[in-house]
Formats: structure tokens, sequence, C-alpha cells
């Protein structure tokens, strides 16, 4: 954001809710937007919410050519849970989530949008790769791998022992990489720690147990939809040699390692992730 | 390297706030090395460093040397920078009661990573 230091700036962000039948539910979804032109939907991580997308936003190099759109998944940031949440646990599946990105897209009659994804969200771009490429101009995935294998006890993520807040911060603290500045390392960990109970491990349900896509992604094809992955250096959750290995198996994908950040790059360090990412919306914007 | 926690801990009153619910000792294990920290209500009241005979503490990390010193400086490697990152190579256990860990999880990893700091300080390797 340009604005003089010290006098109030009203962003160009505008934030709206979408109501929505899905799945036989209503769905309240809050989205943020700013921009003309291509569609960019933006999908946050695991236990996080739409903020993360706030330097994309606000970035006038990107939204000159590109109506970026980041949404809330329901239960997270200030979509609610649909009616009767409290009685069941919350587990994201593939087949879920996928869907869910379909109908938000349907739902504002968006034409071939870009989705980028990160951790979750780059795991989903991968099955929107391999299932449904036809619908999408460009698909870019943030700390992509196609599959991640439990490291750690995640029942302390929702538990009556410890905050969930502080100890999802704490589990993704490390994700962040060592350049971040203070002030946007700080923002995205609390965005962890205003998750609700049970929303990070339930996300990871997704990462972890049902969206293993080592057999999908073979039959990603990028002559049908351009592939971009991009990888945080320090990020361990998915290193930059796991989204390698995806990059091995899909002809055409444009694998970039970013030096110096982690698992959030576009909310550790904005300006940063943009110097990576305007190149690349540059060549869709120009295919 | 953990001679001088307290000093590093102790002084910083934000960290010790962040620990106020934190009492008790942890076992931190350096093979062949051990430290015993006792913690009060966030600060560093004592380290000892082992061999222990009867240790008693309500949880442990337990890692070789090389992983820790490489944990510690100033600038660690993708991987050795994070205790979680430690974890997931499987060069590191958590081991005993983890709920006081996990519930501390912020505190603990900016107590443990304070002795890069020192490194920094000595011009640690990068």
């Amino acid at each position: 954001m340009s604005a003089a230091p010290g006098l109030p700036a009203l962003e160009p962000i505008v934030g709206r809710y979408l109501s929505l039948d899905f799945e036989g539910r209503r769905y309240r979804v809050y989205f943020e937007e700013a921009g003309e032109g291509i569609p960019l939907i933006c999908l946050h991580t695991a236990g996080s919410d739409g903020r993360q997308y706030r330097g994309v936003l606000t970035d006038p190099e990107v939204t000159r050519r590109f109506r970026v759109i980041a949404f809330d998944m329901p239960r997270h940031g200030k979509s609610s849970p649909p009616q009767g949440f409290e009685a069941e646990e919350y587990r994201l599946t593939r087949d879920f989530y996928t869907a869910f990105v379909l109908a938000f897209a349907d739902a504002l009659s968006l034409d071939r949008p870009v989705v980028m994804g990160c951790s979750i969200g780059g795991r989903l771009v991968l099955n929107l790769a391999a299932q449904h490429a036809d619908r999408f101009r460009a698909l870019i995935g943030l700390q992509s791998s196609a599959h991640v294998a439990p490291y750690y006890d995640t029942e302390w993520l929702h538990h009556a022992d410890v905050h969930g807040g502080e100890v999802c911060a704490g589990i993704v603290s490390g994700l962040v990489g060592p350049d971040a500045p203070a002030a946007d390392r700080w923002e995205t960990l609390w965005h962890y720690m205003q998750g609700g109970p049970g929303v990070f491990k339930g996300d990871l349900h997704f990462y972890k147990v049902d969206g293993d896509l080592r057999q999908r992604i073979a039959a990603i094809d990028t002559g049908r939809c351009p592939l971009f992955l991009l990888t945080g250096e320090y990020d361990y959750s998915c290193s930059p040699a796991e989204t390698e290995e995806v990059a091995a198996m899909v002809p055409g994908a444009l694998c970039i390692i970013m030096p110096g950040l982690g698992h959030f790059p576009m909310s550790e360090n904005p300006d940063c992730f943009l110097a990576h990412l305007r190149p690349v919306l540059d060549r869709i914007a120009k295919a | 390297m953990l001679e001088k926690l307290a000093d590093l801990v102790n002084g910083d009153e934000a960290l010790v706030r962040r620990g106020r619910h934190l009492t008790g000792a942890f076992l931190v294990e350096a093979r062949p090395r051990a430290w015993l920290v006792h913690v009060l209500r966030g600060r560093i009241e004592k380290v000892e460093e082992g061999p222990f005979v009867m240790p008693s503490w309500r949880f442990a990390l337990r890692a070789e040397e090389a992983d820790w010193q490489r944990f510690w400086r100033p600038r660690p490697a993708p991987g050795d920078h994070d205790l979680l990152a430690l974890v997931r190579r499987g060069l590191m256990k958590f081991e005993g009661d983890l709920q006081p860990l996990m519930a501390n999880l912020l505190y603990l990893k900016a107590v443990l990573e304070a002795p890069r700091a020192l490194a920094a300080a000595a011009g640690g390797a990068r």
C-alpha cells in the first residue's frame, strides 16, 4: 500500500458475503476482492484465511490486470460454519474442497479463472489440474506437494488441555522463513491464533490423509492448462524437494524455488513473494 | 550452549510473560550431553548439565549434539532451523508428558532458539 506515512488510507480491497447452497447445506462465504481483468482466485492455507493474500490484493501491478478474489473456506476467517457444525467433527476432504472451489467460481460467474492456492490450496490446485484443467486459464501452486505423511500428533491442535490458537501458531511458526519482516511473521501467526477449534486439524485431514494425489498427478496435462509451482526454501512441511518431485512428474510445469521464504510466502513476506509472482502473472496475462 | 540460557531468557520480558504458565523441569539431550532446564513461571531458574543419575523431568527433547549445533547457528540451513523440522526429519524426538510442551510451544521454541544469539555474537559459522 502506498500512502503517506501517518495518514489514514482506504485500501482498494472490498469484502462481501456470498450465500451459497452447496451439497444440501447453506453456506455464508466471505470473500475479498480487488482489481479488474482476469479472475484470480486465491486459496489460503490450512487453519488460516484469505487475509494471507493482503499483499497480492493491494499490489497495483497485479490488480491492473487481474481481479484478485480471496475467499475464506467455510469455518475459516469470516465464513461461518454451516448449520449443525456443533454436532460433527470437521474433516476436509479432497472431493468437498474441489467441488466447493468450483461452486464458488460458478456462483460468481467467473470465466476460466486462474486459481492460486497455498499448502492445502497448493495441493488442491494439483487436483484441479488433473481433473478440471479445461475450466481454468492457469493454475499456480504455492508450496505444492502430492502427499505429506503425518509427522506429529494433530490431536494436540484441538485439545482441552492446550489453547488451540497458541498451539496452532506454535506448530507453524517454524514454517515462516528467516527473512520475513517481524510484522508480517506475526500477522501470519495471528491468523492461526484466530482459527476456530478443530479447524486447522480438520484441514490437515485433507493435507495428510485424504488428499494423497501421487496416483493422480501423472494425468496433469499442462498443454490444457499451464501449471506454475512456487515453493519457499525454508518450508519443511512441503519442502522444495517435494515440489520438485511433482514438477518432475508433470511435463511442462514451471517450478520456482524462492530463497529465504517459507510456507506462507504471500503472507510472511509479501514484497519478496510478489517479485516471484509478478513474472508468472505476466506470462499468464500475455498467453 | 545452554549455560547462559537464564541470561538470554530472563532479560526478555515478553518471552518470560509468554511462558508464565510453565513451571517444571525439561530435559534437553544433545547426545552425548544433556541439560535439565528448570523453569519457574516462565523464568529459567536453573540449568544443570549432566550426566544425571536419576533425572526428573516433565518432557524431553532428544537429538544428537551435531543436530543441535546446526540448529543453534545464527541462520540455520532449511530443515535445521526449527524443532518440528528436526522432528519431521527424524532427527529429534519429543518424549514424556507433551501437554506442557504443546501448551507452551511458542515459548519453548523461542527459549531453545535463544542460544543463536550467542553464536551470532561470537561470529558463529553460517
